[in-house]
């Protein structure tokens, strides 16, 4: 009896310990998807970060104006932005992530048509955007602005929601290191978006993984760009603070 | 953005080079329904072929159990200066190729 207990307790106090310890993704991979993540010629991501690099220098628009024409080189300009988002958005009183970010700087500044949020093209701006803050460390933005945000963000990733009644923090906190099916477990922690998913055969944000995720446990998914997934987005943000940034990241 | 190809560029003779390329292509399987339910068209790249100095040094077939951005990867031996040359076609017609030179010193 006693080492029945004594086997349950381990048992469950893997998953805990694990989730102490904060590791990304990257950590549970297989060596071969590692590899793929790794080297840049053989990463699928890559192609849409190259093809960012082009669209970032492109004049768009009725201004006919590029990112570049006001960013200049993103490799000075854009490092570590990625890490910081989401930030404060002046203009709208709220909060907005990257992807928002770019989309309002298209229709905004380059007075050019605007992006769906998974097309190709803004999916490969945010891609390039995200490849200069490869390595740096997730640093929230401190705007005291984005508190409830968070706050909100928080009580959403703690909620039960859908048919399976699942919170985020069921599987990504007290399960994270376990197995679904085949599956580790992972602590949720957003070190690579956009990332290429092989499940995807594609690249997609964070919002996209969301909406996965949310439709896995049966529940009425909040939509890519929702208030909802910002304030998620925003506490996962502060939650992966200190990890550094993977772009691209190569998942399973 | 059609494809990320990765040779070294300058060699001693008789070095074995690896070629790495990763192509950005659907590999539709032909298998799958659209949104109006209907299948859409097989569209796969079919044929891959590599060229060395004119002569065909690689060739792969390619099949729909494939993923989409196929990432090929292949050793040659390099005993002259010469252009490399990577080939394919895919279903829908489109023709693609890619050359590097590899310098031999």
């Amino acid at each position: 009896m006693i080492r029945c207990v004594t086997v349950l307790a381990i048992g469950l106090g893997t998953p805990a310990a694990a989730a102490g310890d904060r590791q990304s993704g990257y950590e549970i991979m297989g060596p071969e998807l590692r590899a793929m993540q790794d080297d840049e010629a053989a990463n699928p991501g890559m192609l849409w970060v190259t093809e960012g690099a082009a669209l970032w220098v492109a004049p768009e628009g009725a201004a006919n104006r590029s990112c570049a024409s006001c960013h200049g080189d993103a490799a000075q300009s854009m490092a570590g932005v990625a890490a910081r988002y989401p930030a404060w958005n002046e203009a709208g009183q709220g909060p907005i992530d990257l992807t928002g970010r770019i989309g309002l700087c298209r229709t905004r500044h380059q007075g050019a048509a605007a992006l769906a949020r998974d097309s190709r093209a803004l999916v490969a701006l945010a891609a390039f955007v995200t490849r200069q803050s490869d390595g740096l460390p997730i640093a929230p933005d401190p705007d005291p602005r984005l508190a409830a945000t968070r706050e909100k963000g928080k009580a959403l990733f703690e909620t039960r929601m859908g048919q399976l009644n699942l919170a985020c923090a069921d599987c990504h906190d007290d399960a994270a290191g376990g197995q679904l099916a085949a599956a580790t477990i992972p602590q949720g922690h957003p070190t690579g978006y956009p990332q290429y998913r092989l499940q995807w055969e594609g690249m997609g944000g964070l919002h996209r993984r969301f909406e996965n995720c949310m439709s896995g446990v049966r529940a009425e998914p909040f939509g890519a760009g929702s208030p909802e997934y910002i304030a998620l987005e925003a506490f996962l943000m502060s939650r992966a603070a200190g990890l550094p940034v993977e772009a691209p990241a190569v998942r399973p | 953005m059609v494809a990320m190809v990765n040779i070294p560029e300058t060699v001693t003779a008789g070095t074995v080079v690896e070629v790495k390329i990763l192509i950005s292509h659907p590999m539709e399987t032909g298998f799958r329904t659209g949104p109006d339910g209907t299948l859409v068209p097989r569209n796969i790249i079919p044929e891959f072929r590599c060229l060395y100095g004119g002569e065909e040094v690689f060739r792969a077939e390619i099949f729909p159990a494939v993923a989409a951005n196929p990432f090929l990867s292949f050793f040659l031996r390099a005993e002259q200066t010469a252009e490399v040359e990577l080939l394919w076609t895919d279903e829908a017609g489109q023709e693609h190729s890619e050359a590097r030179l590899l310098t031999v010193q």
